[in-house]
C-alpha cells in the first residue's frame, strides 16, 4: 500500500499534528495549567480579594486589581526566591535563590531518575523513601563511624549509599522474579520497616545515634572529610550532589537510549513475552531494574546525608522518594525530562519560603504541583481543553493503567 | 431482507479507502466479500454499520434509503455484525452477554433473566446451536463464543449478518460447523455478507462472491470459479498456490525429539511421549488441527517451557538441550518465528530496525561493548527491509504501524538473517496477504535448499502441502504418524482427526 512518491509537498498539517500529539506539548500546557490552578487558589484565599467581592457590581476593577496583585506578588515571590533577586545588595545575594533551586533540585532529578528507570521498565517502584533510607543508614554509618582520608571519605560514602539503597531495590526485585510479589506491595511494606528501622538506628549510641543527641533520634554530624565539598564556595550550600545528579544523568540517557543493557530494559517493559521468546531473562531483568532504580535514588541519598553539617534525622529523606515519582512522572521517564521537571520542583521548594513572606500559603504550590501531575495523568482532559489529536503512544500511562486496574495474573 | 449500497466512498485523508463500491446482497443468500488485507472490506461494513459515515454514496434496505448514524440504528434496521475480536463480557454467562443492552425485566425493573435464557434456547435450538445459556462466556472454547455472538445478533431480530473475518481465529472444525450455521441461517432467511480472504471457504459456502482490491469492486465470481482465478482476481495478478521446488537432499540430523512429554499451562499433558526428527536440507511439517500440543511443542524445543528429566529429550546437532536458557538454545543455531507474532515474536513500540536486532542485544554485529552499534543497525536494517521487501518509508518505523504481512516479514528477516541450523516456523501465514504467503514460501524453500532443517507448524493444509517433505500429524499430543507428501487429502484429514496411518 505504501507507495514511494518522489515528489510530495510537505503536509504541514500532518506535521502540527504530531507535534501536538506529542507528549512535549501535553507536559507544557499541563504546567501552564497547573500554575493557573495554583493562581485561582491564590485569589480565592486573599483578604483584600474577598473583601472586594462585597462590593464587586460597584467596583468590580478593584476586585480584578486585587486579584492580580496577589497572583502577581505570589509568583514574582517564586522567581525571586528561585532565581533571581533583584532586590539584593550584591550579586551574590542576587543568584543565591537560582544556587538554592540547583541544591534542592539535585536529589530530586537521581531520585526521579530511579523511579523513572522503573517505569521504562514496565515496574512501579513506591519505594523511593525506604531505598533512600537505606542509602541514608549506609552513608551516615560510614560519615560518622569511619575514618577516612580527605576525598576518599566522601567517595566511600556516597558508594555506600548507592549500594545500600540498590540493594533493597535488587531484593525487591528478587522477590518478584522467585515469588511473582508485586513490586508496588513490597516496596510500600518495605517503606515502613525500613523508616522504623532507621529510628530504632537512631535511639542507641552504639548504633547510630550521636554523642551528643541526648534523648533525640539524631546522627553525629558527618565528618568534615566525608561531607560532600561546596562548590562555589562556603557562601553557597550549593555542593557536589549537584554535579553527581548531572552526571547520573548522563548516565541514565546512555544506559536506557544507548546501551544494549538498556535495549533489554526496554524490550521487557513494553513485552515481558516477546522479551523471553527473544532470548532475554525476564526475571533476571526485573532484578537489575530494581536494583538499578534503587541504585539511582541512592543518589539522592547521598546527597542527604553528605550535605548536612548537622547530623541526619528521621526526616532527612525530605519526602524525595514520592515527590520522585511525580518528577519521574511529568519528565515522561527520559532523561532530560527529568532533568527539567526535577529543576522545576527544586525551584517550587527553593521559592516556597519566599511566596511565605510576601503572605501567602507555600501550600499553594503543592497544589501547584498536584494538578500539574493530575493534568498529565488525565491526558484526554488536556487533549478536551485544548483540542488536541489523540497521541501516537503514552505508553508508560497505559501501562500504569493497566497495571493498576486490570485484573488477574500477568 | 435484500440490501444494497450504492456509490459508497469513505476517505481516511488522501487515502480512498472504499472508491464508489457498489453491492447487492439478495435476501436469504450467502455474500461473500473478498479481499487481501486492507484492501477495504472491513471499512466498507464499519460504514455499513453505522461506525464510520459514508463521503458519499447510499444504503438501501428492501429499497428504501437508510442513513445510520451509529451502531443503535444500524441493528434497529436489522443489521447485525460479529466483529473478528469478540465483544463479549468474559465473566458474564452467555445469556447475561445476549441479554446486554436490552434487558428484559420484570416488575419493578428486576432483570428477567429467564427470559433471556428462554430466548438464547429457542434461538440455540432452532439452528443447532448447542449452546449453554449458563455457562460462563470465559470457560467456552472460541468456536462457541462466536456462536455467542450470532445468538447475540439473532436475538435483535437481525435479518442481515455480517461476519468479519470469522474463520480467523477457528480451528478447520470448528469453520466447518461455522460454515453449516450460516447456511442454516441463509436457508431462514437472513442475508449473510461474510468477509474472508480464504478462498478454500468463499468456494465452500458463498451463494455470490464480490472481490474488492485496493478499494474498488475488481469483479464478480460464481463459487464454481477456479481458485487460481480467484486468487488473481484479489492480488491483481497470477499467485502460484504451488511452490516450486526440488527433490530433498536430506543430510544429518538437526533436532531430535525423543520421547518428549510436556504440559501445558494448566498442567494438562499437552505432548504425549513424541519421537521425530528433522535433517538438514528438509521440512518437515507438523500437521494438525490447533490445539493439539503444537504450541507447546515449539516453545519447549526452544527453551521456554520446562521439560522434566524424566519426560523425553530434545538435542541439536547432537547436544541435548534440555533444561538450558531460551537465549542458549538461540544461540545454538535455532530460528524462531513464533505463532503469536504480536505477541511473541515483535515488540510494536519499537521500530523496524530495533525489532531487527531484538534477540541479537548480547552479541556482535550490534554490540559494541556495552553500546549499541547504531551505525550497523541502521545499515544492516536498510539492507533487511530491501531484501525482505518491507512495505515502509524507513526503518525507524514503529513495527506496530506495519501491516500483518509485513509484520511478518519482519519476523522472518531477523530469523533468516541469522546463522542457523534449525528454523522453527509456528502458522507463518496466518492472517497474511496472499502477496506475502507467496514470499514467505518461497524464502522458507530456500532455506531448505540452503542445508537447514526446517520444522514447519501449520494448521493450514495447503500451506503443509504444498512446503513439507515429510508430514507428521499430531492429534491430542501424539503424533499419529508421519508420512510423505503424496499421501492425499482424506488420508490426511483421518490422521487429522486421530485415525493411526
Amino acid at each position: 500500500m505504501t507507495k514511494s512518491v518522489n515528489k510530495e509537498p510537505i503536509d504541514w498539517n500532518a506535521a502540527l499534528k504530531e507535534i501536538l500529539s506529542g507528549g512535549v506539548t501535553r507536559t507544557v500546557v499541563s504546567v501552564i495549567l497547573g500554575f493557573a490552578v495554583g493562581a485561582f487558589f491564590m485569589i480565592i484565599s486573599n483578604r483584600e480579594f474577598l473583601q472586594s467581592l462585597g462590593y464587586f457590581f460597584a467596583d468590580p476593577l478593584s476586585s480584578l486589581r486585587a486579584a492580580g496583585d496577589v497572583v502577581g506578588a505570589g509568583y514574582g515571590a517564586l522567581i525571586q526566591g528561585s532565581i533571581y533577586n533583584p532586590n539584593a545588595a550584591t550579586f551574590e545575594g542576587a543568584i543565591r535563590p537560582f544556587t538554592e533551586t540547583l541544591r534542592l533540585a539535585g536529589p530530586l532529578i537521581a531520585a526521579g531518575l530511579g523511579i523513572g528507570l522503573g517505569f521504562r521498565v514496565g515496574l512501579f517502584n513506591i519505594g523511593g523513601t525506604g531505598q533512600l533510607v537505606s542509602g541514608l543508614i549506609w552513608a551516615t554509618f560510614v560519615a560518622t563511624r569511619m575514618e577516612l582520608p580527605p576525598v576518599i571519605h566522601f567517595v566511600v560514602a556516597i558508594v555506600a549509599a548507592i549500594v545500600g539503597a540498590a540493594l533493597v531495590g535488587a531484593f525487591v526485585g528478587f522477590l518478584k522474579a522467585r515469588t511473582g510479589a508485586n513490586e508496588v506491595i513490597t516496596t510500600i511494606m518495605l517503606n515502613y520497616i525500613i523508616v522504623s528501622f532507621f529510628n530504632f538506628l537512631l535511639t542507641d549510641n552504639a548504633l547510630l545515634q550521636g554523642e551528643t543527641a541526648g534523648g533525640y533520634t539524631k546522627s553525629d554530624p558527618a565528618f568534615e572529610t566525608a561531607r560532600l565539598p561546596y562548590l562555589l564556595g562556603e557562601s553557597y550550600a550549593l555542593n557536589l550532589g549537584f554535579v553527581l545528579a548531572i552526571a547520573a544523568v548522563v548516565v541514565y540517557w546512555w544506559l536506557m537510549e544507548r546501551s544494549t543493557i538498556g535495549f533489554r530494559l526496554r524490550a521487557v517493559g513494553f513485552s515481558p513475552s516477546a522479551a523471553k521468546t527473544a532470548g532475554i531473562n525476564v526475571e533476571r531483568t526485573f532484578v537489575l531494574a530494581l536494583g538499578l532504580s534503587a541504585a539511582f535514588v541512592g543518589i539522592a541519598a547521598a546527597n542527604q546525608a553528605l550535605s548536612s553539617t548537622g547530623g541526619v534525622t528521621p526526616t532527612s529523606h525530605a519526602g524525595i522518594g514520592f515527590d520522585a515519582i511525580t518528577v519521574a512522572l511529568l519528565g515522561g521517564s527520559s532523561a532530560s525530562g527529568v532533568l527539567l521537571a526535577g529543576l522545576l520542583f527544586g525551584a517550587f521548594k527553593a521559592g516556597s519560603s519566599a511566596i511565605q513572606i510576601v503572605g501567602i500559603s507555600p501550600d499553594v504550590l503543592g497544589i501547584v504541583q498536584g494538578s500539574i501531575v493530575l493534568f498529565i495523568a488525565a491526558p484526554p482532559l488536556i487533549r478536551a481543553i485544548f483540542r488536541l489529536p489523540p497521541p501516537q503512544t503514552t505508553s508508560m500511562l497505559s501501562a500504569l493503567k493497566s497495571k493498576l486496574f486490570s485484573r488477574g495474573g500477568k | 431482507m435484500r440490501l444494497e449500497l450504492k456509490g459508497i466512498t469513505k476517505r481516511f485523508g488522501i487515502l480512498v479507502a472504499n472508491d464508489a463500491i457498489d453491492l447487492v446482497v439478495e435476501s436469504g443468500q450467502i455474500h461473500s466479500l473478498l479481499g487481501e488485507n486492507g484492501a477495504g472490506k472491513s471499512t466498507l461494513m464499519n460504514v455499513l454499520y453505522g461506525l464510520y459515515k459514508a463521503d458519499a454514496g447510499q444504503i438501501l434496505l428492501d429499497g428504501k434509503p437508510a442513513e445510520f448514524s451509529g451502531p443503535g440504528d444500524a441493528m434497529a434496521a436489522g443489521i447485525g455484525m460479529v466483529h473478528q475480536h469478540f465483544m463479549l463480557i468474559p465473566v458474564f454467562t452467555v445469556a447475561e452477554n445476549v441479554a446486554l443492552g436490552h434487558e428484559p425485566t420484570k416488575r419493578g425493573g428486576v432483570l428477567d433473566l429467564d427470559a433471556a435464557r428462554a430466548l438464547v434456547r429457542k434461538i440455540s435450538d432452532r439452528f443447532g446451536f448447542d449452546v449453554d445459556p449458563d455457562a460462563l462466556v470465559e470457560d467456552l472454547p472460541v468456536g462457541v463464543q462466536q456462536r455467542v455472538e450470532i445468538i447475540k445478533s439473532l436475538a435483535r431480530d437481525a435479518k442481515v449478518l455480517v461476519l468479519d473475518e470469522p474463520t480467523a481465529v477457528l480451528t478447520p472444525q470448528e469453520t466447518d460447523e461455522l460454515m453449516e450455521i450460516m447456511r442454516g441461517l441463509a436457508k431462514s432467511g437472513t442475508s449473510i455478507v461474510f468477509i474472508t480472504h480464504k478462498l478454500r471457504e468463499v468456494k465452500a459456502v458463498a451463494d455470490t462472491i464480490t472481490v474488492i482490491r485496493q478499494g474498488r469492486v475488481v469483479g464478480e465470481a460464481k463459487p464454481s470459479t477456479e481458485t487460481a482465478e480467484l486468487a488473481s482476481m484479489m492480488v491483481g495478478r497470477d499467485v502460484g498456490l504451488i511452490v516450486d521446488k526440488k527433490i530433498a537432499d536430506p543430510g544429518k540430523v538437526v533436532l531430535s525429539v525423543s520421547d518428549l512429554s510436556v504440559l501445558d499451562d494448566r498442567d494438562q499433558r499437552a505432548v504425549d511421549h513424541v519421537s521425530f526428527e528433522v535433517r538438514a536440507g528438509e521440512i518437515l511439517a507438523i500437521a494438525g488441527v490447533q490445539g493439539n500440543g503444537q504450541t507447546e511443542l515449539a516453545e519447549a524445543i526452544l527453551g521456554l517451557r520446562a521439560i522434566h528429566s524424566s519426560d523425553g529429550d530434545i538435542s541439536i546437532s547432537g547436544s541435548s538441550v534440555r533444561g538450558k536458557s531460551v537465549r542458549t538454545i538461540l544461540e545454538r543455531g535455532v530460528g524462531y518465528v513464533p505463532e503469536d507474532r504480536q505477541k511473541n515474536g515483535l515488540i510494536s513500540e519499537f521500530s523496524i530496525a530495533e525489532n531487527l536486532m531484538l534477540n541479537g542485544s548480547f552479541t556482535k554485529p550490534y554490540t559494541k561493548g556495552l553500546g549499541i552499534a547504531f551505525a550497523t543497525r541502521a545499515r544492516l536494517a536498510d539492507e533487511r527491509v530491501k531484501e525482505f521487501d518491507i512495505r515502509t518509508t524507513s526503518a525507524l518505523t514503529p513495527a506496530g504501524k506495519l501491516s500483518g504481512g509485513n509484520q511478518q516479514k519482519l519476523v522472518l528477516a531477523r530469523e533468516l538473517s541469522r546463522e542457523v541450523d534449525l528454523l522453527i516456523v509456528s502458522q507463518p501465514t496466518r492472517g497474511v496477504d496472499v502477496g506475502s504467503i507467496e514470499f514467505i514460501h518461497e524464502r522458507l524453500v530456500e532455506e531448505r535448499n540452503a542445508g537447514k532443517a526446517v520444522l514447519l507448524i501449520s494448521t493450514e493444509l495447503d500451506e503443509v502441502m504444498a512446503l513439507a517433505d515429510r508430514i507428521a500429524v499430531m492429534y491430542r499430543g501424539r503424533i499419529v504418524g508421519i508420512v510423505d507428501t503424496k499421501t492425499d487429502r482424506a488420508k490426511l484429514g483421518q490422521m487429522m482427526a486421530g485415525v493411526a496411518a
